[in-house]
């Protein structure tokens, strides 16, 4: 109850220079007969990142695959509310997922290359909603491709498999592959869980850089990098949201109790 | 450094010798265990040995009675009376004919099948679980069962024998190895690449065709050239279609021979030259057999 009358005070909808990419009302979610998301409200800022942090089963996976709507593939799993995205709500059963998530990319927890080439990794989705020629599509993959900084690692073997690369690497060009087909937003659930510390500080890196364009919704488990990483963060807590405020103050000095217990792991 | 004086260290650098506590000699149960390990260590390896000679006598066999008749001839001759210098060349010819008709008709439908029971018919589906629970039993019917049906289905109406009616027992034969292995192949593709799939915004047939497929395709291969394989040495579900014929006939609406109706006719027959060619017909399938598992093991390894 707390985190629905909590939100609309928070200071995401009081902050009108900034426009708003997603705007959450009153979601909730249902695995079958299982409620995982309870009467949740956030707003996820344009060019921001927003981490969203939790103990396991708190739902901030859940809301990450309501926002292009992968749960869609599982029937049984549903969404009630209103997830508002360039003026319309994505939750409305006329929205064309295809366009929907070529507008809100993802990247997994474990790399997924496809099994393919490492350049028809990237241009498999390019070609799902654009008609470039070749020499269009050779500028996309080296653009992308050089802003996950895996260009001077990979040039020379652009038609290897890319199941050959590295867990890293295999990330990075999942990344790159999920802004080639120029999303507004980008989802990641726990990019960085499956890598070792250098890729993950990479891949950190990186999304420094991406957030000037993208906008970021990021799950992750560490505090350390959603405290990095993060312009905003929400906690969530069995289902609901407790608090989300600037990663700043959630680090320092949060407002509620539950927060402060996770954060400084004392939770119980 | 000071060494205690019991330490066996200490008894062996002086040469004396320190009693040891009595529990490293085994107890009878022990020792019980051990001579039931070795004994069933011996049993395995007897009957692995059994098998392994049971298959190497039967390979040298072949090769010693069917090389001698392997010649040119052999291969380009068709078959023929006793004593005419007859070959294989038809049987060759009609195998090739009848085994690759069935694989273009059972390998489209046992690939759609199998996607069907993989990525539309998982759990709770009660039409799909219907459809796995027949291709199962079909795969244990036995061949002559397969070969009688089609005969009433083919045959019998018809008024005549036919190389396509062979064709379509092998593939009924063929069917249900190829459906199975798709769809278990299928299925150890990971949910991540469905989902990653779908979040690039793929339709789903372009995630199954492109993706799913795509990683599985090497096993998929596999079940397809394993049940070719499995076709290609069948006799029984031959014998009441395709016949057998003595002539060179590519004609899919007459009788056909094929290599396992020529070794089956051949091979009792009292003629000398004629059990000749039945035992190197037999080589020639189980070498075609050999070769199409080789060609398994060594794509599937990279």
């Amino acid at each position: 109850m707390t985190s629905a009358s909590m939100s609309p005070a928070s200071p995401s909808g009081r902050e009108p220079a900034q426009d708003v990419a997603l705007a959450v009302r009153d979601l909730n979610f249902h695995y079958g007969t299982h409620h995982a998301l309870h009467g949740i409200s956030l707003d996820f800022p344009a060019r921001c990142v927003t981490a969203m942090i939790g103990p396991s089963g708190c739902g901030k996976s859940t809301l990450l695959r309501v926002f292009n709507k992968i749960y869609a593939l599982y029937p049984g799993q549903r969404a009630t509310g209103e997830v508002m995205f360039d003026g319309r709500n994505i939750l409305d059963d006329s929205i064309n997922l295809d366009m929907l998530r070529s507008r809100i990319g993802m990247v997994f927890q474990k790399p997924t290359p496809f099994p393919m080439s490492i350049y028809d990794n990237i241009a498999f989705g390019v070609r799902l909603h654009e008609k470039l020629n070749r020499t269009e599509m050779d500028e996309r993959v080296q653009d992308v491709l050089t802003r996950v900084a895996l260009w001077n690692e990979v040039r020379d073997r652009l038609n290897a498999p890319a199941t050959g690369l590295s867990g890293g690497q295999q990330q990075r060009l999942c990344i790159a592959r999920s802004i080639a087909t120029r999303p507004e937003v980008l989802l990641l659930d726990e990019p960085t869980s499956a890598l070792d510390p250098i890729s993950t500080a990479r891949i950190e890196e990186l999304l420094d850089e991406l957030k000037e364009e993208f906008t970021i919704a990021i799950v992750t488990h560490n505090m350390q990098q959603a405290a990095r990483c993060a312009d905003r963060v929400a906690f969530f807590y069995l289902g609901r949201l407790v608090e989300v405020d600037t990663a700043d103050r959630i680090f320092t000095n949060p407002r509620e109790k539950q927060t402060q217990d996770y954060i400084t792991g004392r939770f119980g | 450094m000071t060494v205690p004086e019991t330490s066996p260290v200490a008894s062996s650098r002086t040469g004396r010798s320190v009693p040891d506590s009595g529990r490293w000699r085994p107890g009878r149960k022990a020792m019980r265990r051990q001579m039931l390990d070795y004994l069933a260590t011996g049993v395995s390896i007897a009957a692995g040995s059994l098998l392994l000679l049971v298959l190497v006598s039967i390979l040298w066999t072949l090769l010693s009675r069917g090389l001698v008749g392997l010649s040119w001839a052999t291969l380009t001759h068709r078959m023929g009376p006793p004593g005419s210098g007859g070959g294989l060349s038809n049987a060759i010819v009609g195998s090739l004919l009848q085994t690759g008709l069935a694989l273009l008709m059972a390998a489209p439908v046992g690939l759609m099948c199998g996607i069907y029971l993989s990525e539309y018919g998982r759990k709770g589906n009660h039409f799909a679980s219907v459809v796995r629970f027949v291709a199962d039993m079909l795969m244990s019917a036995p061949s002559i069962l397969i070969g009688l049906f089609i005969y009433q289905l083919l045959v019998v109406p018809f008024g005549h024998f036919s190389g396509f009616s062979g064709a379509v027992a092998l593939a009924v034969l063929a069917l249900p190895l190829i459906v199975r292995t798709t769809e278990d192949m299928l299925r150890l593709v990971p949910t991540a690449m469905r989902e990653a799939g779908a979040a690039l915004g793929a339709a789903r047939w372009r995630v199954i065709l492109f993706l799913c497929l795509r990683s599985a395709r090497k096993g998929v291969t596999t079940g397809i050239l394993l049940a070719l394989a499995r076709m290609g040495g069948e006799t029984a579900p031959l014998l009441f279609t395709s016949l057998g014929n003595q002539t060179m006939s590519t004609d899919m609406t007459r009788p056909m021979a094929s290599l396992p109706i020529a070794i089956y006719q051949y091979a009792g027959a009292s003629y000398e030259d004629w059990v000749q060619l039945a035992w190197t017909g037999a080589l020639l399938v189980t070498f075609g057999v050999l070769l199409i598992n080789i060609t398994v093991r060594l794509s599937s390894r990279h």
